[in-house]
Protein backbone atom coordinates (compact mmCIF):
# COMPACT_ATOMS: atom_id res chain seq x y z
CA UNK A 1 0.00 0.00 0.00
CA UNK A 2 3.08 2.23 0.58
CA UNK A 3 4.48 1.99 -2.53
CA UNK A 4 0.86 2.50 -4.38
CA UNK A 5 -0.05 5.48 -1.94
CA UNK A 6 1.16 8.65 -3.97
CA UNK A 7 -0.31 6.87 -7.15
CA UNK A 8 -3.38 6.65 -5.23
CA UNK A 9 -3.72 10.35 -4.32
CA UNK A 10 -3.08 11.20 -7.44
CA UNK A 11 -5.57 9.52 -9.17
CA UNK A 12 -7.72 10.46 -6.29
CA UNK A 13 -7.39 13.93 -6.69
CA UNK A 14 -7.97 13.75 -10.93
CA UNK A 15 -11.30 11.96 -10.01
CA UNK A 16 -11.89 14.61 -7.55
CA UNK A 17 -11.23 17.47 -9.89
CA UNK A 18 -13.36 15.93 -12.80
CA UNK A 19 -16.22 15.42 -10.06
CA UNK A 20 -16.40 18.49 -9.35
CA UNK A 21 -16.41 19.99 -12.69
CA UNK A 22 -18.96 17.60 -13.95
CA UNK A 23 -21.10 18.82 -10.15
CA UNK A 24 -20.73 22.24 -11.20
CA UNK A 25 -20.47 22.62 -14.86
CA UNK A 26 -21.31 19.90 -16.93
CA UNK A 27 -24.70 18.32 -14.77
CA UNK A 28 -27.70 19.75 -15.82
CA UNK A 29 -30.11 22.27 -13.64
CA UNK A 30 -32.77 21.41 -11.79
CA UNK A 31 -35.94 23.01 -13.01
CA UNK A 32 -37.32 23.63 -9.49
CA UNK A 33 -34.14 24.02 -7.39
CA UNK A 34 -32.32 26.13 -9.61
CA UNK A 35 -28.34 25.43 -9.05
CA UNK A 36 -28.66 25.03 -5.57
CA UNK A 37 -29.32 21.58 -6.04
CA UNK A 38 -26.20 20.89 -7.44
CA UNK A 39 -25.25 20.38 -3.09
CA UNK A 40 -26.67 16.94 -3.73
CA UNK A 41 -23.20 16.02 -5.44
CA UNK A 42 -21.19 16.49 -2.19
CA UNK A 43 -24.14 16.41 0.71
CA UNK A 44 -25.35 12.81 -0.66
CA UNK A 45 -22.10 10.93 -1.25
CA UNK A 46 -20.49 12.23 2.02
CA UNK A 47 -23.35 10.50 3.60
CA UNK A 48 -23.11 7.20 2.03
CA UNK A 49 -19.58 7.32 2.98
CA UNK A 50 -19.95 7.80 6.60
CA UNK A 51 -22.83 5.28 6.67
CA UNK A 52 -19.91 3.18 4.83
CA UNK A 53 -17.07 4.17 7.82
CA UNK A 54 -19.55 3.27 10.47
CA UNK A 55 -20.44 -0.18 9.19
CA UNK A 56 -16.79 -0.82 9.11
CA UNK A 57 -16.29 0.52 12.42
CA UNK A 58 -19.30 -1.75 13.34
CA UNK A 59 -17.89 -4.95 12.11
CA UNK A 60 -14.04 -4.09 13.29
CA UNK A 61 -15.60 -3.80 16.66
CA UNK A 62 -17.47 -7.05 16.44
CA UNK A 63 -14.55 -8.77 15.45
CA UNK A 64 -12.31 -6.52 18.88
CA UNK A 65 -15.01 -8.16 21.03
CA UNK A 66 -14.47 -11.58 19.60
CA UNK A 67 -11.31 -12.11 18.52
CA UNK A 68 -9.64 -8.90 21.19
CA UNK A 69 -7.75 -8.28 17.48
CA UNK A 70 -5.58 -5.02 18.38
CA UNK A 71 -5.87 -4.08 14.61
CA UNK A 72 -9.53 -4.38 14.35
CA UNK A 73 -9.58 -1.98 17.41
CA UNK A 74 -7.18 0.68 15.06
CA UNK A 75 -9.70 0.05 12.13
CA UNK A 76 -12.99 0.72 14.73
CA UNK A 77 -10.61 4.02 15.71
CA UNK A 78 -9.73 5.16 12.07
CA UNK A 79 -13.20 4.62 10.51
CA UNK A 80 -14.88 6.46 13.40
CA UNK A 81 -12.91 9.56 12.91
CA UNK A 82 -13.16 9.73 9.16
CA UNK A 83 -17.15 8.67 9.50
CA UNK A 84 -17.42 11.81 11.51
CA UNK A 85 -15.91 13.76 9.04
CA UNK A 86 -17.70 12.77 6.22
CA UNK A 87 -21.16 13.17 8.79
CA UNK A 88 -19.72 16.65 10.01
CA UNK A 89 -19.95 17.72 5.84
CA UNK A 90 -23.56 16.29 6.07
CA UNK A 91 -24.78 18.03 8.67
CA UNK A 92 -23.32 21.08 7.48
CA UNK A 93 -24.13 20.67 3.42
CA UNK A 94 -27.93 19.86 4.76
CA UNK A 95 -28.46 23.14 6.39
CA UNK A 96 -27.00 24.64 3.39
CA UNK A 97 -29.22 23.28 0.60
CA UNK A 98 -32.55 23.42 3.27
CA UNK A 99 -32.70 27.36 3.78
CA UNK A 100 -32.67 28.28 0.27
CA UNK A 101 -35.55 25.38 -0.65
CA UNK A 102 -37.05 24.43 2.62
CA UNK A 103 -36.53 28.44 3.90
CA UNK A 104 -35.26 26.88 7.14
CA UNK A 105 -32.11 26.01 8.17
CA UNK A 106 -33.30 23.32 10.64
CA UNK A 107 -35.96 21.19 11.08
CA UNK A 108 -36.44 18.16 14.14
CA UNK A 109 -37.75 15.76 10.67
CA UNK A 110 -36.72 12.00 11.42
CA UNK A 111 -34.06 12.21 9.23
CA UNK A 112 -32.27 15.17 10.27
CA UNK A 113 -32.69 14.16 14.31
CA UNK A 114 -31.65 10.91 13.66
CA UNK A 115 -28.57 11.99 11.53
CA UNK A 116 -27.37 14.56 14.56
CA UNK A 117 -28.22 11.53 17.23
CA UNK A 118 -25.50 9.70 14.65
CA UNK A 119 -22.99 11.98 14.70
CA UNK A 120 -23.41 12.98 18.78
CA UNK A 121 -22.62 8.84 19.23
CA UNK A 122 -19.78 8.94 17.40
CA UNK A 123 -18.06 11.58 18.73
CA UNK A 124 -18.75 10.34 21.97
CA UNK A 125 -16.87 7.27 20.83
CA UNK A 126 -14.19 9.67 19.93
CA UNK A 127 -14.09 11.70 23.32
CA UNK A 128 -14.04 8.23 25.31
CA UNK A 129 -11.36 7.20 22.83
CA UNK A 130 -9.40 10.06 23.61
CA UNK A 131 -9.43 10.27 27.17
CA UNK A 132 -9.70 7.24 28.88
CA UNK A 133 -6.87 5.47 28.99
CA UNK A 134 -8.10 2.21 30.75
CA UNK A 135 -7.48 -1.45 29.79
CA UNK A 136 -11.62 -1.55 29.56
CA UNK A 137 -11.57 1.33 27.45
CA UNK A 138 -11.46 -0.28 23.49
CA UNK A 139 -14.48 -2.53 24.92
CA UNK A 140 -16.32 0.03 26.40
CA UNK A 141 -16.06 1.66 23.01
CA UNK A 142 -16.78 -1.28 20.86
CA UNK A 143 -19.91 -1.88 22.50
CA UNK A 144 -20.81 2.00 22.07
CA UNK A 145 -20.43 1.74 18.68
CA UNK A 146 -22.41 -1.06 18.63
CA UNK A 147 -25.12 1.31 19.77
CA UNK A 148 -24.27 3.81 17.57
CA UNK A 149 -24.09 1.43 14.14
CA UNK A 150 -27.83 0.52 15.19
CA UNK A 151 -28.34 4.67 14.43
CA UNK A 152 -27.16 3.85 10.79
CA UNK A 153 -30.39 1.94 9.13
CA UNK A 154 -32.43 4.42 11.21
CA UNK A 155 -31.24 7.47 9.70
CA UNK A 156 -31.08 5.40 6.09
CA UNK A 157 -34.84 3.94 6.41
CA UNK A 158 -36.19 7.15 8.39
CA UNK A 159 -37.67 8.56 4.77
CA UNK A 160 -39.10 5.38 3.94
CA UNK A 161 -41.14 4.44 7.46
CA UNK A 162 -42.11 7.90 8.58
CA UNK A 163 -43.41 10.79 7.32
CA UNK A 164 -40.64 13.13 7.14
CA UNK A 165 -39.71 16.56 5.34
CA UNK A 166 -36.42 14.98 3.81
CA UNK A 167 -35.98 14.87 0.22
CA UNK A 168 -37.10 11.11 -0.94
CA UNK A 169 -34.68 8.39 -1.87
CA UNK A 170 -32.64 9.51 -5.11
CA UNK A 171 -31.35 5.74 -6.55
CA UNK A 172 -33.62 2.06 -6.09
CA UNK A 173 -36.99 1.68 -6.20
CA UNK A 174 -38.07 5.17 -5.13
CA UNK A 175 -35.68 7.14 -7.21
CA UNK A 176 -36.66 9.25 -10.22
CA UNK A 177 -33.33 11.16 -10.84
CA UNK A 178 -32.36 11.89 -14.22
CA UNK A 179 -29.44 9.67 -15.28
CA UNK A 180 -27.17 12.51 -16.54
CA UNK A 181 -27.70 13.49 -12.66
CA UNK A 182 -27.66 10.29 -10.98
CA UNK A 183 -24.25 9.61 -13.52
CA UNK A 184 -22.64 12.49 -11.48
CA UNK A 185 -23.93 11.66 -8.41
CA UNK A 186 -22.10 7.93 -8.56
CA UNK A 187 -18.87 9.69 -9.89
CA UNK A 188 -18.83 12.10 -7.31
CA UNK A 189 -19.49 9.32 -4.74
CA UNK A 190 -16.69 7.13 -6.70
CA UNK A 191 -14.11 10.25 -5.84
CA UNK A 192 -15.21 10.76 -2.03
CA UNK A 193 -15.03 6.89 -1.61
CA UNK A 194 -11.30 6.77 -2.71
CA UNK A 195 -10.10 10.35 -0.86
CA UNK A 196 -12.12 8.29 2.30
CA UNK A 197 -10.15 5.37 1.92
CA UNK A 198 -7.01 7.08 1.69
CA UNK A 199 -7.57 9.60 4.87
CA UNK A 200 -8.17 6.29 6.47
CA UNK A 201 -5.18 4.38 5.40
CA UNK A 202 -3.33 6.95 6.28
CA UNK A 203 -5.53 7.06 9.64
CA UNK A 204 -4.83 3.76 10.31
CA UNK A 205 -1.15 4.19 9.89
CA UNK A 206 -1.10 6.55 12.14
CA UNK A 207 -3.27 4.52 14.81
CA UNK A 208 -0.15 1.68 14.62
CA UNK A 209 2.59 3.85 14.60
CA UNK A 210 1.00 5.64 17.72
CA UNK A 211 0.12 2.06 19.68
CA UNK A 212 3.72 1.13 18.57
CA UNK A 213 5.00 3.88 20.45
CA UNK A 214 2.90 3.30 23.40
CA UNK A 215 3.98 0.15 23.71
CA UNK A 216 7.97 1.21 23.09
CA UNK A 217 7.95 3.64 26.11
CA UNK A 218 6.46 1.46 28.17
CA UNK A 219 8.84 -1.36 27.61
CA UNK A 220 11.14 1.79 28.20
CA UNK A 221 10.14 2.94 31.84
CA UNK A 222 9.79 -1.04 32.55
CA UNK A 223 13.54 -1.36 31.95
CA UNK A 224 13.64 2.09 34.17
CA UNK A 225 11.94 0.49 36.72
CA UNK A 226 13.79 -2.96 36.81
CA UNK A 227 17.36 -1.02 36.87
CA UNK A 228 16.64 1.72 39.45
CA UNK B 1 -25.49 30.57 -5.75
CA UNK B 2 -23.86 31.68 -2.43
CA UNK B 3 -25.23 28.66 -0.33
CA UNK B 4 -23.82 26.15 -3.02
CA UNK B 5 -20.85 27.96 -2.98
CA UNK B 6 -20.98 28.05 0.97
CA UNK B 7 -21.60 24.24 1.13
CA UNK B 8 -18.97 23.21 -1.73
CA UNK B 9 -16.63 25.35 0.33
CA UNK B 10 -17.53 24.33 3.96
CA UNK B 11 -17.00 20.86 2.70
CA UNK B 12 -13.18 21.24 1.91
CA UNK B 13 -12.31 23.52 4.90
CA UNK B 14 -13.57 20.20 7.00
CA UNK B 15 -11.66 18.09 4.87
CA UNK B 16 -8.69 19.87 4.59
CA UNK B 17 -8.86 20.67 8.13
CA UNK B 18 -8.70 17.27 9.16
CA UNK B 19 -6.01 16.56 6.76
CA UNK B 20 -3.90 19.24 8.50
CA UNK B 21 -4.54 17.79 11.89
CA UNK B 22 -3.76 14.25 11.08
CA UNK B 23 -0.20 15.58 9.21
CA UNK B 24 0.57 17.48 12.60
CA UNK B 25 -0.02 14.47 14.97
CA UNK B 26 1.65 12.36 12.33
CA UNK B 27 5.04 15.33 12.53
CA UNK B 28 4.72 15.28 16.39
CA UNK B 29 4.50 11.10 16.50
CA UNK B 30 7.95 10.90 14.25
CA UNK B 31 9.43 13.35 16.67
CA UNK B 32 8.67 11.18 19.88
CA UNK B 33 9.79 8.01 18.15
CA UNK B 34 13.01 9.93 17.15
CA UNK B 35 14.11 11.07 20.95
CA UNK B 36 12.73 7.11 21.79
CA UNK B 37 15.54 6.23 19.29
CA UNK B 38 17.92 8.91 20.61
CA UNK B 39 17.65 7.88 24.25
Amino acid sequence: MKRFFPILAVLTAVLLSYALYQALVAAPTDQLQGDVYRIIYYHVPSAWTAFLFFTINFVASVLYLIRRNLKADAVAVAAAEVGVVFCTVVLITGPLWARPVWGIWWTWDIRLTSTLVLWLIYVSYLILRRFSSGSQTPVLAAALAIFGALDVPLVYFSIWFFRTQHPQPVIGDGGSMDPRMLHVLLLSWAAFLCFGFLVFWSRYRLEVLQRQLEDAQAQESLLEARSS
Amino acid sequence: MNFLYAAYTATWIIHITYLTILVRRYKRLRQKIEQLGKE
